[in-house]
């Protein structure tokens, strides 16, 4: 009766990575509400720095919209639906990004495609870049989104390159053409390369080298880089983040054309809820297409015009980004901190809002199925929801993402003593709330132990 | 570095990208084009183009302004509203703000005069009406599924509903014979017609009110309707977006009426599609709704609605306003009634030059019937009346061949979208149009005749001297009769009223020698 779409599952969201949302909206943490609730720590917002965005508006009132330079400019913007975007805007992003990576490189307002939210922009990409049945490689561990955003209406593939925590899960040279010859095997047509640069879920930044192997790959075989830089405004210590758009600078061949760069304000600005997304490439082409596809989510035009004056005054820019970058690192210092206390490890880290923390001397069987039953232990018996590694379709089991900046520093606290009482009690907890609670993940662990053989690892 | 131009690029891009199903290359757009190249202002720009081919709401945007002045509650970003900042601008949750949904079912419940309730659980948020439809046929139909659209239908349908679903749209063609009324014979046979090209039907699209008739469709309609899809067991797709549109004495009539009064019908079947750009005149805040009947559909939309969130700023915004009831009571009837007094005013204008339009009590446009001013009866005729219109009269409007209209001739042209005296403006140069025309026409036929005059004149002297010398000769051959003589009777004068005798080189004239 529904299309094939609405009836089969393919929406990617029977993953574990929003089944812990589910449980967490059953059972939110709050500090004097429902201090034995689950803390949510498997959502990568940053709610660090809205202070700072909301005493920016209280000193400037215009931007109602109402009011600018004394004339109304209401009007204009309810009218406004021009999928060019508005220009003050773009000019003010395009200079944002710029001052993001510090001056080292420019960008052309002309070449950026508003959406809605990066959501919006990855698929944009897809349907423009790729066929249905056509694949885009992704380095794992990659944001649980992707299988959505990527592959659900487009019709694309996914082809894992297995990265591996030997290395430090970076990407190299042979990780790409094994991951090019599986899809040869499977009769797939590559059509380009997608990374998240920071890293979600691992919060470390490419290095040169990395980006080097990227562009020749992709230069070689005439295919696409799409580079998501949704984090690059989180970037709080050493390497210092790289963005794609300096190494493709300097090169002799021109690759351009193939590299397509995604970002959104949702992370660097803390601002989810106003859906701003953006697409930004040199090919005109993809321009011209992304554009047209804008259609279907553009951005409100009071949001642009809000963010327009935001983002175009200078002086709050700079001391946003370097603050909101401090901040990030105290929270980030503190989780890693506690986590150490307890003797479990993080990945080295130097962005992004989360840590990929390495529990795998904490598995009773170094199998998926054994980080299920782990997660589960964690969401139930110690009250945090974080998300497991096989959601972000990481090769070795035990790995788990760790999201700090969407809550409190005293909350944070509460989270770090409750999993020091849960590896003292030797990794038992104490067990999951209510019968009903345990049956229906039972229920879900059994169906991912089942999706574990299917799926490639 | 460069770039390789869009033609040398487009072998890397996908099929969807690199081909035309966006649609713009349509006449639809040429004209907005042709308008944002020189578009009208009664100051700097008074010879410049009128935009009429853009199907937008102006006329009440002083309420909606007056209302925001009021409540700075609403926005987050005063000094009142900025305690919601944080809150709201962390909100990403694709089921919508609550209070949002709640004041838009409220408000779609007022726009059909309280006659229909809706419940805020089935409703969807997409990008604008735009996002509505194309997340509507990604969820009823596969790539290659058809639904059946009524003609004339709005143009940027096509982009919507097919381009990157790869779902067909097929005509229902109707005609002005019956004022361009759907029957169920016309359904019948373009549903047959798919099914002869081996295409399955998945469900029929239709907007009501009408874009572009500017028409609401009648109860026997809509019944009509609803038992075909029934009985074929597919979907019915509803764009409502001009349901708060509807200024006449007549009362719109929702399908979600007749659902409630006839429990036979599977509702399952039916979803309707909604924007608050037509009715509220907020195009730019980019806010649609789906709203169905059928859970699966709610479910799956709402997933993909990931792909178009409503701003949540402008969700806290709106939210306040529709909840509103005084405010939405107020800004309805208003609505209704400066739409029907710019309708009535555009009308009788046009009306006295001659020109009339088909019988409309919603939207905000007008059919209009040029059929007396085309060369031919051809889109061709259509496409050049058009031309003429945008480069010598200075107005856009939208030819119907771009609504896959199945008669030339007809036009939309948008009345909502301007001051007074720009529709004055517009006015005056439609009528000195129409009166040039008939001008022309009769200049035309003056001057052609006097043309004629003078080629019958010359030729009859020609033949009077020629039969004057043959009748000399006679009188020297008595034998001999030609056969012009006859012709020099009584025949040449009517030959000589006939085309053909124009031309000296006409046959009839060669053989009377």
């Amino acid at each position: 009766m529904v299309s094939s779409k609405a009836a089969r599952n393919s929406h990617g969201q029977d993953s574990s990575y929003f089944l812990g949302w589910q449980e967490y909206e059953k059972n939110p943490y709050h500090p004097t509400n429902n201090p034995s609730g689950i803390i949510q720590m498997g959502l990568a917002e940053n709610q660090l720095s809205f202070d700072q965005i909301e005493s920016w508006l209280e000193s400037n009132p215009d931007v109602l919209g109402l009011k600018h330079d004394g004339a109304s400019v209401f009007r204009e913007l309810a009218l406004f639906q021009d999928y060019h975007g508005l220009p003050t805007f773009k000019n003010a992003l395009a200079e944002f990004m710029a001052e993001l990576r510090e001056n080292k490189v420019q960008f052309d307002p002309s070449n950026i495609v508003l959406t809605a939210g990066a959501t919006s922009a990855n698929e944009i990409l897809m349907f423009c870049l790729a066929d249905p049945g056509d694949a885009f490689l992704v380095p794992t561990p990659y944001y649980p989104g992707f299988d959505r955003d990527l592959k659900w209406r487009t019709g694309a593939e996914i082809v894992p390159i297995h990265c591996s925590s030997s290395n430090n899960f970076k990407i190299t040279k042979s990780a790409l053409e094994e991951a090019c010859k599986r899809a040869q095997k499977k009769k797939l047509r590559v059509k380009g390369v997608l990374v998240t640069n920071p890293s979600n879920p691992l919060g470390t930044t490419l290095t040169r080298h990395e980006l080097e192997i990227l562009v020749d790959f992709i230069c070689a075989k005439r295919i696409h880089l799409i580079s998501d830089e949704i984090y690059s405004g989180t970037c709080f210590g050493i390497p210092e983040f790289i963005s794609i758009a300096e190494v493709i600078g300097g090169r002799i061949d021109d690759v351009e054309d193939q590299v397509h760069i995604v970002y959104s304000l949702s992370k660097d600005l803390g601002l989810p809820g106003f859906r701003i997304g953006a697409i930004y490439s040199s090919n005109k082409a993809v321009i011209s297409a992304a554009t047209k596809m804008s259609s279907f989510g553009l951005i409100s035009s009071q949001t642009q015009y809000l963010l327009a004056m935001l983002l175009s005054d200078k002086h709050f820019t700079a001391s946003y980004i370097s603050e909101n970058k401090r901040r990030i690192k105290i929270r980030h210092d503190q989780l890693v901190e506690g986590l150490a206390d307890v003797g479990i490890p993080c990945l080295e880290s130097n962005a992004g809002l989360f840590c990929w923390v390495d529990m795998r001397h904490l598995l009773d069987k170094n199998t998926f199925t054994g980080e299920m039953e782990l997660w589960k232990k964690i969401v139930y018996g110690v009250g945090l929801n974080v998300s497991p590694g096989s959601s972000c379709h990481c090769t070795e089991p035990g790995w788990f993402r760790v999201c700090f900046a969407n809550m409190s520093t005293e909350t944070l606290d509460v989270a770090m003593q409750r999993l020091a009482s849960f590896v003292e009690s030797g990794g038992q907890g104490e067990g999951p709330k209510g019968s009903r609670g345990l049956k229906r993940l039972m229920y879900w662990v059994r169906q991912l132990s089942l999706a574990d053989d299917r799926t490639e690892r | 570095m460069g770039y390789q131009s869009v033609s040398e690029n487009s072998h890397l891009l996908s099929r969807i990208a690199a081909g035309d199903g966006h649609g713009e290359n349509s006449s639809y757009f040429d004209g907005w084009k042709d308008y944002d190249s020189n578009p009208f202002h009664p100051v700097s720009n008074p010879g410049g183009v009128i935009q009429m081919g853009l199907a937008e709401n102006l006329l009440c945007l002083d309420l909606i302004k007056e209302w925001i002045k009021e409540h700075p509650e609403a926005s987050i970003c005063t000094e009142e509203g900025l305690n919601y900042f944080e809150a709201v601008a962390n909100f990403q949750d694709y089921h919508g703000l609550p209070s949002f949904r709640q004041a838009l079912a409220r408000f779609m419940g007022k726009a059909r005069g309280g006659r229909v309730s809706f419940n805020p659980d089935s409703i969807v948020m997409s990008g604008g009406g735009t996002g509505a439809q194309e997340t509507l046929a990604f969820c009823l139909a596969d790539p290659g599924d058809a639904f059946l659209v009524p003609t004339p239908y709005y143009p940027a349908f096509d982009r919507d509903f097919c381009w990157r679903t790869g779902v067909r749209l097929l005509p229902i063609n109707c005609f002005s014979s019956n004022n361009f009324k759907l029957t169920k014979a016309a359904l019948e046979s373009a549903y047959e017609t798919a099914r002869k090209n081996n295409i399955r039907v998945k469900g029929v699209l239709m907007t009501n009110p009408s874009n572009p008739l500017g028409t609401t469709m009648d109860r026997d309609t809509l019944k009509t309707l609803l038992t075909f899809v029934n009985q074929k067991r597919i979907h019915l797709v509803c764009d409502e977006v001009f349901s708060g549109s509807v200024f006449n004495q007549a009362d719109f009539l929702s399908v979600c009426e007749l659902l409630d009064e006839e429990p036979s019908y599977d509702k399952s079947l039916i979803h309707i599609a909604y924007s608050l750009s037509k009715d509220l005149g907020l195009p730019g805040f980019r806010v649609g709704v789906i709203y169905s009947y059928n859970d699966t559909v709610v479910k799956c939309a709402r997933r993909m609605s990931s792909f178009g969130l409503v701003s949540s700023q402008t969700q806290h915004l709106l939210s306040h306003m529709l909840n509103d009831d005084d405010f939405t009571s107020k800004y309805l009837a208003e609505n209704k009634r400066r739409l029907h007094t710019r309708h009535e005013e555009f009308t009788s204008g046009l009306e006295k030059f001659g020109i009339k339009c088909l019988p409309s009590t919603a939207g905000l446009f007008i059919w209009m019937d040029l059929r007396q001013f085309l060369k031919e009866n051809t889109e061709n005729a259509e496409l050049k009346l058009w031309r003429v219109i945008i480069d010598d009269v200075k107005l856009n409007i939208s030819p119907g061949s771009s609504f896959r209209c199945t008669e030339p001739g007809w036009f939309r042209v948008c009345f909502a979208n301007m001051d007074d005296a720009t529709m004055h403006v517009a006015l005056k140069r439609i009528g000195d149009f129409a009166d040039k025309v008939k001008d022309e026409t009769t200049q035309l036929d003056d001057a052609t005749m006097h043309v004629a005059l003078k080629r019958i004149g010359d030729f009859a002297d020609k033949v009077k001297d020629e039969t004057t010398q043959l009748q000399q000769k006679k009188r020297f051959n008595k034998k001999l009769r030609l056969s012009f003589c006859r012709i020099n009777d009584g025949g040449i004068t009517q030959h000589l009223m006939s085309p053909h005798l124009q031309s000296p080189r006409s046959p009839l004239v060669k053989a009377s020698h």
